[in-house]
């Protein structure tokens, strides 16, 4: 049973890692900008075209292999770069201080925008290039196979959370996001270019969505409608945490891997269903997620 | 009054196919959706998004493929059974999603409708996966008519439908308990201090919501012939978002204007171009940023001007 479950629980472990990187970026958004992008599914999925495509001319030309991981972490920064400030000074920045109804028609209609662009850039065929996770081989222990690229994720997604803790707590930047995002107007009247926090990080979560995309190609491929599961689950998985909080992210992304693992195991065709199912039971019991701090309301 | 111009209004969609046949489906179509961005509409008064309605829309449908397979085969009868239907989903899923709000509400609603569109596509035994199911023409009071009867049949009877569910609605906007939606939209705590339950006026408005998607999708379920998952797919209820915005949160006949105007817009873009919901989301954001009245909104504003 043991060797049934755990290639199960790498595996698991291995996609919860991937939503996570679309979820931390969600959850950091809505920290700092206080808006939840609903397009934030659609960068994840543009990341991975992008990386798709570049790994695909890799191959064409007959480039070192070695590159496509490069390839992989360069379609992440591009698609931020790009993607990042445009989105935030064109669309997002107008919707501060107005009301959350106004903050998710604006980024829904930007998701209808992107899912179709997508379509008409990249087709309707999904795109899969594995050459990554090939070359990484596979590690046998036990007579059960795991493959190294899998570890390489779960790896990938705790540097994330210890690199993001690191750089919130330990650098300039990080102490005047945690001022902004305490008290905005106050770190505004103090002299911080707020406008220049809101721009880094929204980038910085389209670069870790991104990320997430690229990093998802090798393994899962990237088809038509990936944008809008991915969001549905990021947002699963943030809204489990606690929104804004980035360990929550984590732990609540540990929480659907296993979910889904339990639901493989008991109910295969309930797979997809698992990680809603544990949205619901967490939000039923604390709505404002695991990690979340209740927030007074207005009278 | 308003009723004159409403009167010809309707008056006119009533000759419209008369004159241009093809338009008849594309008429039926609008109102259905028409019905279903009402229900989005009613929502909106309380501030509460649903990104998800088209699961009511689809729900009810498949209730009158159902339905149709079990025998039951009297079209007015499975548009009450198919209406509640979509109530008796939205007093499952209101049950519990009342309790959240803003982004809560709307990505939970979101959600829900995912699981529902998996479960439609993936249980190919129960619902015939993405092939969807069939919905039979069926008899009107007792009379089987031939399929382009029917679908006359069909089309003024949703435009009767619409007059009076429209009326209906109406009235439970002006009502207490339809006020009380604005109520929670700007301040639901003073609303809960004067003693009104705001779970119950949700749960109330979420369950006419419903129902109102179930009447319209089961109107295209039978105008369209058959049940596809994706009428349950978020584009969908994307575009009723968009109706309802369109039409603008100020009354009934705004979103069933919105409805008419997108649908003639789409028919006239798939001749043109196939990138329908990047038209929809541009227009959405337009129409967010530029007339947040909505459509019907800029009407409106004309009339109170003249007076």
């Amino acid at each position: 049973m043991l060797n049934a479950i755990i290639p199960l629980l790498l595996d698991s472990l291995a996609s919860a890692a991937l939503i996570f990187f679309a979820a931390v970026g969600l959850t950091l958004v809505f920290s700092v900008l206080r808006v939840l992008n609903v397009a934030h599914g659609s960068l994840y999925s543009i990341g991975g075209y992008v990386a798709a495509s570049i790994c695909l001319f890799i191959a064409s030309r007959q480039l070192n292999p070695y590159l496509s991981f490069a390839a992989l972490l360069f379609s992440a920064v591009f698609v931020a770069a790009i993607f990042g400030p445009l989105i935030e000074r064109g669309l997002v920045r107008w919707t501060y201080g107005k009301s959350e109804a106004v903050q998710i028609l604006i980024t829904f209609g930007l998701f209808l925008i992107l899912e179709d662009l997508q379509r008409v850039i990249f087709g309707v065929q999904s795109f899969y290039e594995d050459a990554p996770m090939r070359l990484l081989g596979t590690t046998s222990i036990g007579g059960v196979v795991y493959l190294n690229y899998q570890i390489l994720l779960i790896g990938m997604a705790l540097l994330v959370v210890i690199g993001l803790r690191l750089l919130i707590n330990h650098t300039r930047l990080g102490r005047l996001i945690t001022a902004v995002v305490t008290d905005r107007e106050m770190a505004q009247s103090i002299g911080i270019d707020t406008n220049r926090i809101f721009i880094l990080a929204f980038s910085l979560g389209v670069f870790l969505a991104a990320l997430g995309g690229a990093l998802a190609t090798p393994t899962s491929g990237i088809a038509p409608g990936l944008g809008a599961d991915t969001m549905v689950l990021a947002f699963a998985v943030a809204a489990i945490g606690g929104l804004g909080q980035i360990e929550g992210a984590a732990v609540a992304s540990l929480i659907v891997g296993l979910a889904r693992v339990l639901a493989i195991y008991l109910a295969p065709s309930l797979d997809a269903v698992a990680p809603y199912a544990a949205m619901l039971a967490v939000l039923l019991f604390r709505p404002y997620g695991l990690f979340g701090s209740v927030t007074a309301r207005r009278i | 009054m308003r009723t004159i111009p409403a009167a010809i209004a309707v008056l006119m969609l009533a000759v419209l196919p008369i004159a241009a046949p093809w338009l008849q489906f594309v008429l039926t179509l609008a109102i259905a959706k028409g019905f279903a961005a009402l229900g989005v509409a009613v929502l909106l008064r309380a501030g509460l998004i649903s990104i998800g309605h088209a699961m009511f829309f689809a729900a009810s449908a498949y209730g009158v493929a159902f339905l149709a397979r079990a025998g039951i085969n009297d079209l007015g009868l499975l548009l009450i059974l198919s209406v509640l239907a979509g109530a008796l989903a939205g007093a499952v899923a209101g049950s519990f999603l009342v309790r959240y709000r803003a982004i809560f509400f709307a990505m939970l609603n979101l959600a829900v409708s995912m699981v529902f569109y998996a479960l439609c596509a993936k249980l190919y035994g129960v619902t015939g996966g993405t092939d969807g199911m069939p919905v039979p023409v069926p008899a009107v009071f007792g009379i089987v008519f031939a399929e382009p009867v029917f679908k006359s049949v069909l089309f003024y009877l949703s435009l009767a439908l619409m007059v009076l569910v429209g009326l209906a609605v109406q009235r439970y906007l002006n009502s207490p308990l339809g006020h009380a939606l604005s109520a929670v939209n700007t301040n639901e705590i003073r609303l809960e201090y004067l003693g009104i339950p705001v779970w119950a006026v949700l749960l109330i408005a979420y369950v006419i919501s419903a129902a109102l998607a179930g009447l319209g999708g089961a109107i295209a379920g039978f105008a369209i012939g058959r049940v596809v998952p994706d009428f349950a797919f978020w584009t969908a209820s994307g575009h009723l978002v968009l109706i309802a915005v369109l039409g603008g949160i100020g009354g009934v006949p705004g979103a069933f204007i919105g409805a008419l105007f997108l649908e003639l817009l789409h028919s006239a873009a798939v001749t043109v171009t196939d990138s329908w919901n990047l038209i929809v989301g541009m227009t959405l954001i337009i129409v967010i940023m530029f007339m947040p009245q909505g459509v019907y909104g800029l009407f409106a504003r004309k009339e109170a001007s003249s007076l």
